[in-house]
């Protein structure tokens, strides 16, 4: 019998983000465990406003052996960047 | 007269804080595990900020030349104001975590009293910490629930530990002559009003952790007027050894 505890993905929020981020993992019994220790962990320097916490195992990822096929074939389509537009003087924050 | 009176009461306020605080401090880097470990020493922490206020405050009162730090260090052992529950020793999780749950409770009580002081210093470093205290007693309570109603091992060692601890909890609530003049005065709370309260959360807790008191317990009271237990030894040795074997030496 596995005597570890799970592993959890932390994400936080700082004050003036707007989406949580991920940060790290810690392990936790529980998600309600998760949440405490992500606080002591994770925020006791002021890091953050709000917090989530997802079992690792929770998560789907995708597999690093097809990065190829997965990935590669965006690198040469640079048509897909809004990039040959001709912008007016005028507008300052592109 | 009324100054050395505060200056005692603010010692039965720190102490309690600093013994807890230093028994923490010895599992930094044994914690049963990192994320529990670094949960205790930031308790531990949180306590000893708070002993920082209440010296400060004392050390002015006193005023010779002293400081927080010759306020926390070189004092005797009869001198100390804790309780027998903060001195009591790291047995094994289970027991640190009783210790913590049966003073963080109390703590919270003292705090949100102490928030309508008649002494402003005490009311500030009320209102600082209540939110600290606040999630002591929240991470205490879901650790108690979590190992009383866990497995039966985990039980049986919560079981042992609240037999163990819950004789030095009542001394929290039996004032001393100081404690009596705060209360008095209004610059503290009266004690015995608050062990109801105390009574009340105690038991729904335990009664969720599936942990029981024994009604026929008798109680310990003496460490609040310096007839410490010989645990107390121990830790002051460790605690003052710096400034014992080198007097005045700065960090």
């Amino acid at each position: 019998m596995n005597q570890e505890w799970p592993i959890w993905e932390i994400f936080i929020r700082s004050k003036n983000g707007l989406e949580h981020r991920h940060c790290g993992s810690l392990h936790a019994a529980d998600a309600e465990m998760a949440i405490q220790n992500a606080r002591d962990v994770y925020t006791r320097r002021q890091e953050g406003v709000s917090i989530w916490v997802v079992e690792s195992k929770e998560i789907t990822a995708s597999n690093p052996a097809k990065n190829g096929e997965m990935f590669e074939p965006a690198a040469d389509k640079v048509y897909r960047h809004p990039t040959f537009y001709e912008l007016p003087d005028e507008i300052k924050h592109m | 007269m009324l100054q050395e009176k505060l200056y005692d009461y603010l010692l039965h306020l720190g102490d309690n804080s600093m013994i807890l605080g230093q028994r923490l401090g010895e599992l930094c880097g044994h914690g049963p595990e990192l994320e529990t470990d670094i949960a205790l020493t930031n308790i531990s922490l949180d306590l000893f900020g708070q002993v920082r206020n209440y010296f400060q405050a004392a050390a002015e009162i006193k005023g010779e030349g002293a400081t927080e730090d010759s306020t926390a260090m070189l004092r005797y052992e009869n001198e100390y104001r804790n309780t027998y529950l903060v001195e009591q020793p790291n047995t094994d999780f289970a027991h640190v975590i009783v210790r913590q749950f049966f003073f963080d409770v109390y703590h919270q009580l003292v705090l949100r009293e102490l928030q309508s002081s008649k002494n402003d210093t005490l009311v500030a470093i009320a209102n600082k910490s209540i939110k600290e205290v606040d999630y002591h007693v929240e991470f205490s309570s879901t650790w108690m629930k979590r190992l009383g109603d866990g497995t039966d091992e985990s039980h049986s060692k919560m079981q042992e530990a609240v037999n163990t601890l819950w004789r030095y909890s009542m001394e929290l609530f039996k004032p001393t002559d100081t404690e009596l003049w705060a209360a008095e005065t209004g610059v503290g709370p009266d004690l015995e009003k608050l062990k109801s309260a105390y009574l009340e959360t105690v038991k729904e807790v335990l009664a969720e952790a599936n942990l029981t008191i024994h009604e026929d317990t008798v109680f310990q009271y003496g460490a609040k007027t310096g007839m410490h237990s010989e645990n107390m030894g121990f830790i002051l040795a460790e605690f003052q050894y710096m400034q014992r074997a080198y007097p005045n030496m700065k960090w």
